[in-house]
């Protein structure tokens, strides 16, 4: 006798994602952190209800990837053009996408106060220690002695200071309601990143307040190095300087389950 | 609606209110601080945003943001700060999203000083951010005209998805006259089919300024130019005063125009031929109606608050038809009347020539007059 097991789907290219060739290069870890967004935005059923930034760096093309409304913002501005957007359209889903050059470089006064504000907004942002869409250069996030094409001699904290913790600078803000950093290294690690996104969706999604998720991220090209090679270049050089964890968690956020399916989210 | 005493900013910032603004996002800065505090006053009560910003530069990106919803949204600024927005103009520019811009313009370069000036026309007629674009420019000389021209800016920078400015200075932000406000309109939501609010029973939609194929670029560079030249044939406004018949014609914008006018009613009560034409759309100029008067004038007189930025555009439009000569006073100060009147009297005695360089004997002739 013959049982027969149904066949269950259980990978799948998300709705969530637009059929379009990745402007990504291989091996770099943008593309998993878009998946995840993508998979968060279909277990929220949010597509329909989401307005995405998009920056100047990499992802200057996120908005090619999803199949929700997308802007496109100038360099370090995505909070502040964020900021416009919900608060006309509070009941819409904003996120911005951001690199660390875009984040804690030139925008580092608008993502500040964006969270200072407690702005209802949820922000992916990309550490990989460098400026990748210009070619490696030193970004605020390239570790002391690392060399990029900037910082040809590695760089030298006297000289150009040191690195900026982003995850932990923010978390001291009043208005931020969740803030994360996790790592795309492994796949345990990628799990541990997508409960991140997760609860900051959630976060924006019952009105916490800002939520923010830093994922350690690969550039293989401009680290000048094999996919696997960065992954463990990333696990032994950036995981001692940016450590993983929540840094902020309003406890507002543990009391509620994990919302199901499509979000009940305040009229007009 | 009744005409009340009311202050240049203060009216300003209701008059966009009663357009049915939706949205202010701004930053302190004098003298143009009363319209954010007027905002901030009005805004909440009426269940509408008003938001402090930690900068220009955000405040003119999150204007850029909420414009991308279709709502009607604006910001104001002074000299410096206007600076600061350049960047966002330009990217509001390339996405083709509408947006008002007040610039109560002040002393500069650089910090300078928060008296009345002209020295933005430059940065903001001939475009202060990067690229290929055009700004609506209207420049009121009243704080009536800086009532009407608010509501009207709103109207132009919608039905041509662009930037639209009222260029005012530190003496219309501040003075106090009456004037009649209009009637309160209600906000109501545009759905303009290019704006983005949540992709629900529609395809998704993406504003961006970024055309990285350079031939689609182009295209959009037409389409701006197109769209300019629509508000070229259609969006030119001035105001004359005693032109007919006048051999000499002055041509001030803002509160320089304003003088100049004191100026040209006490030399036409001396029977002196001259008159006035006050261009209120600084973008597009009206470059039309100024070459005809350059036929009709012996001479022209161009009078402003900075050392002779429109000169060059009025230079340029009448072409050496006429002799052009050049009255202006820089840094915050106000001209009196009585030195464009006494500038007027000059011009209708002395024989005439074409200057070779009309700011260079402006200078000389300011030089001696302080000797």
């Amino acid at each position: 006798m013959v049982v027969e097991i149904p066949a269950e789907v259980v990978y799948q290219r998300p709705d969530a994602f637009t059929d379009t060739v990745t402007s990504y290069c291989p091996g770099c870890t943008h593309g998993v952190a878009h998946r995840l967004v993508a998979e968060i935005l279909d277990e929220m059923d949010l597509i329909e209800n989401t307005i995405g930034v998009a920056s100047v760096g990499c992802s200057v093309f996120a908005y090619n990837y999803f199949e929700c409304d997308f802007v496109e913002a100038a360099h370090g501005r995505a909070p502040a053009m964020a900021t416009g957007i919900k608060r006309v359209l509070p009941n819409r889903f904003v996120f911005t996408y951001q690199g660390d050059g875009d984040l804690a470089s030139i925008g580092m006064g608008e993502i500040v106060h964006a969270a200072a504000r407690g702005e209802n907004i949820t922000v992916i942002f990309i550490n990989n220690a460098n400026y990748g869409m210009t070619g490696g250069q030193m970004a605020p996030t390239t570790l002391p002695g690392q060399k990029t094409t900037s910082s040809p001699y590695g760089r030298d904290v006297e000289q150009m200071g040191f690195p900026i913790r982003m995850s932990e600078m923010l978390a001291t803000l009043d208005g931020v309601g969740y803030v994360a950093r996790r790592s795309l290294h492994d796949p345990k690690n990628i799990r541990l990143a997508k409960k991140s996104l997760r609860l900051a969706f959630e976060t924006q999604a019952r009105g916490i307040g800002f939520s923010l998720v830093e994922l350690l991220s690969t550039c293989p090209t401009n680290w000048g190095m094999k996919p696997v090679e960065s992954l463990h270049w990333l696990e032994e050089h950036m995981l001692p300087f940016f450590s993983l964890g929540e840094f902020k968690v309003n406890p507002a956020l543990s009391q509620t389950p994990i919302t199901r399916g499509r979000l009940a989210l305040d009229a007009d | 609606m009744a005409r009340e005493l009311l202050k240049g900013n203060v009216a300003t910032a209701e008059a966009a209110i009663r357009a049915g603004v939706e949205a202010y996002f701004g930053y302190p800065i004098t003298p143009q601080t009363e319209l954010l505090e007027w905002f901030a006053l009005r805004m909440p009560e009426l269940g509408r945003t008003f938001l402090q910003a930690e900068s220009e530069l955000a405040a003119i990106n999150m204007v850029y943001g909420a414009a991308c919803t279709g709502a009607r949204v604006m910001t104001s600024s002074s000299s410096p700060g206007v600076s600061l927005m350049m960047e966002g103009i330009s990217y509001i520019a390339g996405t083709e999203v509408p947006v008002v811009l007040v610039d109560v313009m002040r002393g500069g370069p650089g910090l300078g000083n928060i008296a009345p000036a002209q020295g933005d026309y430059n940065q903001i007629v001939h475009g202060g951010g990067h690229g290929d674009y055009r700004p609506i420019v209207l420049a009121p000389a009243s704080v009536q005209e800086s009532i009407d021209l608010t509501v009207l800016a709103f109207d132009m920078a919608e039905k041509y998805r662009a930037i639209a400015i009222v260029l005012t200075d530190g003496s219309l932000g501040q003075m106090m006259e009456p004037a009649e406000l209009p009637p309160m309109q209600p906000v109501f939501r545009r759905t303009p089919s290019w704006a983005v609010s949540g992709a629900e029973d529609r395809d998704r939609r993406i504003l961006s300024s970024i055309y990285l194929n350079p031939e689609e670029e182009e295209v959009t560079n037409f389409r701006l130019l197109d769209r300019w030249n629509q508000i070229e044939a259609n969006e030119v406004r001035y105001k004359e005063y005693n032109i007919e018949g006048a051999e000499l014609v002055v041509v001030g914008f803002g509160t320089a125009g304003r003088v100049a006018l004191s100026a040209v009613r006490a030399a036409r009560a001396e029977g002196i031929p001259v008159g006035l034409i006050r261009p209120i759309s600084l973008s597009p100029f009206p470059s039309a109606r100024l070459r005809e008067l350059a036929d009709q004038a012996r001479s022209m007189l161009v009078v402003e608050m900075n050392s002779g930025q429109m000169l060059e555009d009025v230079l340029m439009v009448t072409g050496g038809k006429v002799p052009v000569e050049f009255y202006g006073r820089m840094g915050g100060v106000v001209p009196f009347p009585d030195e464009i009147h006494a500038e007027i009297k000059r011009l209708s005695f002395e024989p005439l020539s074409f200057s070779e360089n009309p700011r260079k004997s402006w200078m000389e002739r300011l030089a001696l007059a302080r000797n």
